[in-house]
C-alpha cells in the first residue's frame, strides 16, 4: 500500500494533468496485475463499502490521540474531511509497516462480520503501523468517500498508454460496476469471446453548454433538435435474452424499472439504446421530483408504480444485431431506431421515440428555449446529424442549450463551512425569504456560484457577523442578498418554507440590494403556479 | 486587574499603555513587526531593538521609537515592563508588566520550534497569560522545521533538474528569511521578489544579512533558469508571477497542513513551516508559564480555552480581541 500512498501523493500534490497521467503510469508499471486492478478500481471510484460507522470510527480515533470527544469534533469541523482529521491527531506511527493493496482492501471487505471488537483491533493497529500517507489512505477506505482528484478521462488516458490500446477502447471496458477480486487485467482489458460481458454500457457521449449564438454552428438543417428532458439518463441493453439499465453515474438500475422488464423479450438480443428515463403521463413528463420519490425506495408498491408511471425517451441507438454502430452518423443510427420502435408492439408503450423539432430559422429554436419550461423541458438538444457517438464529453458533434434559469433574491441567514478544498471556509449558504408575518424562512441551501474571492471575502463577514454557532453552522446577520437561479419549483411538505427548488446555485451577490429588497414566500407560491400551470 | 481587553487593543490603565493597539493611542509596546500588531498612528512605540527598523521600513521613518533589549526593564509608574524572546521572528518578543508583586505576560505571537534566526523563545514564569491560538487544535502538529527545510531543497533540485524554476511563497517579514536561511546554495541561484528584498534591506541595517537577488526589469530571465524564487503570497496569480515561466510553486504556512487550504491555494506543493506554537508547543508554553489565568485569544480562542479548562485545571477564558482573524496568508 506505500506505493499506492505515494501515487496518492504524487496526484495530490499537481495541479498539472500531465504529472498525474505520468505518476498513474509509472504506478501500473512496476505494479502486479492483482494491485494495478485494485488501483484501477478505486482510481475510477468503484470504492468499498463503509465497513465501520463513523461514529465508532471518531471514538477510536479520540482514545488513542487523548483527547475528549469534543474536541475531535471541532477539529473534524475545521479540517472538513473525517479521514483525514484522524490521520493528523493520531500519534506518530510505531513502525512502516506496508500491506499489499489488495489484502487490505479484502480484510476490509470483510470487516462487516467481525465483531466490534474484532474490527477496532485491526483498524487501530493499522492506524498505529502505518506512515502518514498510508495512515490517511487506509482511513479513506474505510470512511468511503475516497476520491483521488483524477478524472476518469486521466485514468483512461494512463491505462491506454500502459497497455498501448485506444483510449476509448479502454473506455469502454471500464465502464460497469466490475470487481477487482473477479477480474484480471487480461480478463478486464482483452478481447473477448461474444456472451462474456452482456451487462456492460457504452461510455456515454456527454454534451457541452452551447456558449455562443446558435448560428456558428452552421445550416441548421444539419441538426437534429430535441427537447431536452429532465429525468435520468440511461442505456438499455438487451443481449442474449437478458435487460440491464445503466444509469449515466454507472449505477445498475434494471430492479427500480420493473416497467421495462417485459423489454428483455421484446426487443431483439444485441440492442443498446440511449435514452431519458422520466416519469410520463397523458402525453408529457412529470416533474422530476416525482422520480425522485421512487427512486430512493427499495421496495415499489403498486401505488408509487402507479404514481410515477415510466417511460424511456430514446434518442439513440449504440448497438443493433450485436454490432457496435457507435461511429455511424448519427442519421443512420436514428432511421434504425425509429424503424425498431414503430415495429415492435411493445404492449406497454414504455419506449418512446424523442421527437425531433422541426425549426426553419435558428431564432425561432431560441424563442422554442426560452418557453421551454412551459413545453415541459429545459431547454433543447442540438445534434448533428453526421455526429458519430462520441466517448465522454466533447465538442462539436452535440451541445445542450438550455432555458435560463429561474430566479428568487434571498437573504443570507445561515452558513456552514464546506469539505475538501472548501474546509474551514464558509462555503454552504442557507437563504430566506419573508413569509407574511415578516419572518424569514429557509427556502434554499447553495454551495455554489461565487468565485473564490467572493468566497473569501463573505467568509470574513460571516465570521465577523455571527449570531449564534450550532456545531458547523453560523447564524449570520441578515444583511446580504443573494440572487438564487434553479431549474424548477415544487411544493414540498419536507421543506419548512413549503416549497422545494431544483439545482439552486447563487447567481450573482446583489450588494445593490437591502434585505428588504429580497422575495417573500408569496412570491415564491405565485412562482409555483406560473410554472406548473 | 492589571491589563484590560479594550476595543483599541490590550491596556494597562497603571501604565497607560497599550499591547499591539489596533487604534491611535499615545504610548504603544509593540510585539513584533507584523501589521497585523505593528500599526500606525500611535505617539509613542516601545519594541525590541532588532524591530526598530522594521517599524520604520513599515510605519515611516519619523515615528518615535524607544528600542529595547530583551529583559531591559522599564518602569512606568510603578509598572515594570520587559520585553522578552518569543521565538516568532526577528525581534519578536513577549511583554511581562509586574506590578506590586502580580506578574502578566502577554505572549505576542510566538513558537517554541527553533528556526536559526530569531532568538528562541523563552518561558516566563507568570499569574496570567495571554496566548495566541492560531493552530489551537490538536490537528495542527508541525513536522520538524530541519525535516521540512531538507523536503524543500530536494523539491527545488528536482524541479531544477526538469527545467523548472522553484517559487517559494512565505510572508515576506520572518517566513521569508528562514527559508533563504535554510535553501541550499548549492542547488542553484536565489532570487527575491521586491517585498522581500525591501524588508532584507531594513534587517540589513541591524546586521541580519540574507542571500538572494532581487529581480528587477533589467534581471537576466536566463539567469533565474532553475533558481528559487521568494515572494510574499500575494504573489500568487500577479502578472509578476507570470514572469517567472516555467515554474512550480509552493505556499509556506502552518496553514498546509491541511489539504483542503492547499488545494485552495492551488499551488502543486504546501510546506508545512509556521513563525506560530502548534497544538503540542502551546500546551507545553502554557505549563511553563505557571499561570493559573489564561487568556486565549487569536484563533481557536473557544476550544482551546475549554481544553485548558477540562484537561488541565486552569482558568481559562477566551478573548475576543478586533481585526484579529488571521488569514491563510500569514502564520
Amino acid at each position: 500500500m506505500k506505493r499506492f500512498a505515494r501515487l496518492f501523493t504524487a496526484i495530490d500534490q499537481t495541479t498539472k494533468t500531465n504529472d498525474k497521467v505520468a505518476a498513474i503510469v509509472d504506478y501500473l508499471k512496476d505494479s502486479d496485475d492483482r494491485s494495478s486492478l485494485y488501483a484501477i478500481a478505486l482510481l475510477i471510484g468503484n470504492r468499498p463499502k463503509r465497513p465501520v460507522n463513523t461514529t465508532l470510527l471518531k471514538q477510536w480515533a479520540a482514545e488513542l490521540a487523548g483527547i475528549p470527544f469534543w474536541l475531535f469534533e471541532e477539529s473534524y469541523h475545521v479540517v472538513g474531511d473525517l479521514a483525514e482529521s484522524i490521520t493528523l491527531v493520531l500519534p506518530p506511527p510505531t513502525t512502516g509497516a506496508d500491506y499489499p493493496l489488495p489484502d487490505v482492501i479484502e480484510r476490509l471487505a470483510g470487516l462487516p462480520e467481525l465483531e466490534e471488537v474484532r474490527k477496532k483491533e485491526f483498524i487501530v493497529r493499522h492506524w498505529l503501523e502505518l506512515d502518514a500517507d498510508q495512515r490517511f489512505v487506509f482511513t479513506k477506505l474505510i470512511t468511503g468517500n475516497f476520491r483521488m482528484g483524477v478524472s476518469r478521462q486521466l485514468v483512461t488516458k494512463a491505462l491506454a498508454k500502459h497497455l498501448d490500446m485506444d483510449e476509448s477502447a479502454v473506455a469502454h471496458r471500464l465502464m460497469g460496476k466490475w470487481v477487482a477480486a473477479d477480474e484480471t487485467l487480461e480478463s478486464l482489458f482483452a478481447e473477448r469471446p461474444d456472451g462474456t460481458r452482456d451487462f456492460q454500457p457504452y461510455p456515454f457521449y456527454l454534451a457541452y453548454a452551447l456558449e455562443g449564438e446558435p448560428e456558428s454552428l452552421g445550416a441548421i438543417d444539419d441538426w437534429y433538435i430535441e427537447k431536452k428532458l429532465d429525468g435520468i439518463r440511461g442505456q438499455l441493453i438487451v443481449r442474449n435474452g437478458q435487460l440491464f439499465i445503466w444509469s449515466r453515474g454507472e449505477d445498475l438500475l434494471t430492479d427500480k424499472f420493473p416497467e421495462f422488464a417485459g423489454l428483455a423479450n421484446a426487443l431483439p438480443d444485441g440492442t443498446v439504446i440511449d435514452g431519458e428515463i422520466i416519469p410520463w403521463r397523458d402525453g408529457r413528463p412529470l416533474p422530476f421530483q416525482v422520480m425522485q420519490t421512487r427512486i430512493g425506495r427499495k421496495n415499489l408498491s403498486q401505488r408509487q408504480l402507479k404514481e410515477a408511471p415510466l417511460v424511456m425517451v430514446c434518442y439513440d441507438l449504440l448497438e443493433w444485431q450485436g454490432t457496435d454502430i457507435r461511429e455511424k452518423p448519427l442519421q443512420g443510427r436514428r432511421e434504425i431506431l425509429e424503424t425498431l420502435l414503430a415495429s415492435i408492439k411493445l404492449a406497454h408503450g414504455v419506449l418512446l421515440l424523442s421527437a425531433t423539432l422541426a425549426f426553419n430559422q435558428w431564432n425561432e429554436v431560441e424563442v422554442f428555449r426560452k418557453q421551454a419550461r412551459g413545453f415541459h423541458c429545459e431547454g433543447v438538444m442540438l445534434k448533428r446529424r453526421d455526429s458519430a457517438y462520441g466517448t465522454g464529453r466533447r465538442k462539436g458533434g452535440w451541445w445542450k442549450w438550455k432555458t435560463d434559469p429561474l430566479t428568487v433574491d434571498g437573504v443570507l441567514i445561515y452558513a456552514q463551512s464546506g469539505h475538501g478544498r472548501r474546509a474551514n471556509l464558509y462555503t454552504d449558504y442557507t437563504f430566506a425569504v419573508w413569509d407574511d408575518a415578516g419572518a424569514l424562512v429557509p427556502f434554499a441551501k447553495a454551495y455554489s456560484g461565487l468565485t473564490d474571492k467572493e468566497i473569501a471575502e463573505l467568509d470574513n463577514w460571516i465570521k465577523r457577523h455571527t449570531i449564534d454557532k450550532f456545531g458547523p453552522v453560523r447564524s449570520v446577520t441578515p444583511h446580504h442578498v443573494f440572487e438564487i437561479a434553479f431549474e424548477g419549483i415544487q411544493q414540498s411538505t419536507r421543506h419548512k418554507s413549503g416549497v422545494a427548488l431544483r439545482f439552486p446555485r447563487i447567481l450573482r451577490w446583489r450588494r445593490d440590494k437591502s434585505v428588504d429588497e429580497a422575495n417573500t414566500k408569496s412570491d415564491l407560491l405565485q412562482l409555483i403556479a406560473a410554472v406548473n400551470g | 486587574m492589571l491589563l484590560e481587553f479594550t476595543e483599541r487593543g490590550i491596556f494597562c490603565p497603571q501604565a497607560d499603555v497599550y499591547i499591539d493597539p489596533w487604534k491611535p493611542v499615545a504610548h504603544a509596546v509593540i510585539t513584533h513587526g507584523h501589521s497585523d500588531h505593528a500599526r500606525w498612528g500611535m505617539g509613542r512605540y516601545l519594541c525590541h531593538r532588532d524591530t526598530e527598523p522594521i517599524l520604520r521600513l513599515r510605519l515611516g521613518p519619523d515615528i518615535v521609537c524607544q528600542p529595547v533589549d530583551y529583559k531591559e526593564t522599564v518602569i512606568v509608574n510603578g509598572v515594570s515592563i520587559s520585553l522578552h524572546p518569543a521565538g516568532h521572528i526577528i525581534g519578536s518578543a513577549q511583554v511581562r508588566l509586574e506590578y506590586k508583586g502580580e506578574v502578566w505576560v502577554v505572549s505576542g505571537d510566538y513558537k517554541l520550534a527553533t528556526d536559526g534566526l530569531s532568538q528562541p523563545y523563552e518561558p516566563v514564569r507568570c499569574h496570567h497569560f495571554v496566548t495566541e491560538s492560531t493552530f489551537g487544535l490538536p490537528i495542527y502538529r508541525f513536522p520538524e522545521p530541519l525535516q521540512v527545510f531538507a523536503d524543500m531543497n530536494a523539491w527545488w533540485a528536482a524541479n531544477a533538474a526538469e527545467g523548472y524554476n522553484t517559487v517559494l511563497l512565505g510572508y515576506a517579514l520572518g517566513k521569508s528569511q528562514a527559508i533563504l536561511q535554510h535553501l541550499d546554495p548549492a542547488i542553484g541561484p536565489v532570487f527575491l521578489h521586491g517585498a522581500v528584498a525591501n524588508v532584507n534591506a531594513a534587517l540589513a541595517t541591524i546586521g541580519k544579512d540574507f542571500r538572494g537577488e532581487r529581480i528587477t526589469a533589467e534581471t537576466d530571465r536566463n539567469a533565474v533558469k532553475g533558481a528559487a524564487i521568494v515572494a510574499p503570497p500575494s504573489a500568487l496569480g500577479s502578472p509578476w508571477l507570470r514572469k517567472m515561466v516555467p515554474y512550480r510553486i509552493a505556499m509556506c504556512s502552518g496553514w498546509m497542513q491541511l489539504r483542503g487550504a492547499r488545494r485552495r491555494k492551488g499551488v502543486d506543493r504546501g510546506f508545512v513551516l509556521s513563525d506560530h506554537c502548534d497544538w503540542d508547543q502551546l500546551n507545553r508554553a502554557v505549563a511553563a508559564t505557571g499561570a493559573d489565568q489564561v487568556y486565549v485569544t487569536h484563533g481557536y480562542e473557544g476550544p482551546f480555552a475549554r481544553w485548558l479548562r477540562e484537561q488541565h485545571g486552569i482558568q481559562a477564558t477566551e478573548v475576543h480581541l478586533q481585526g484579529t482573524e488571521t488569514t491563510e496568508d500569514e502564520a
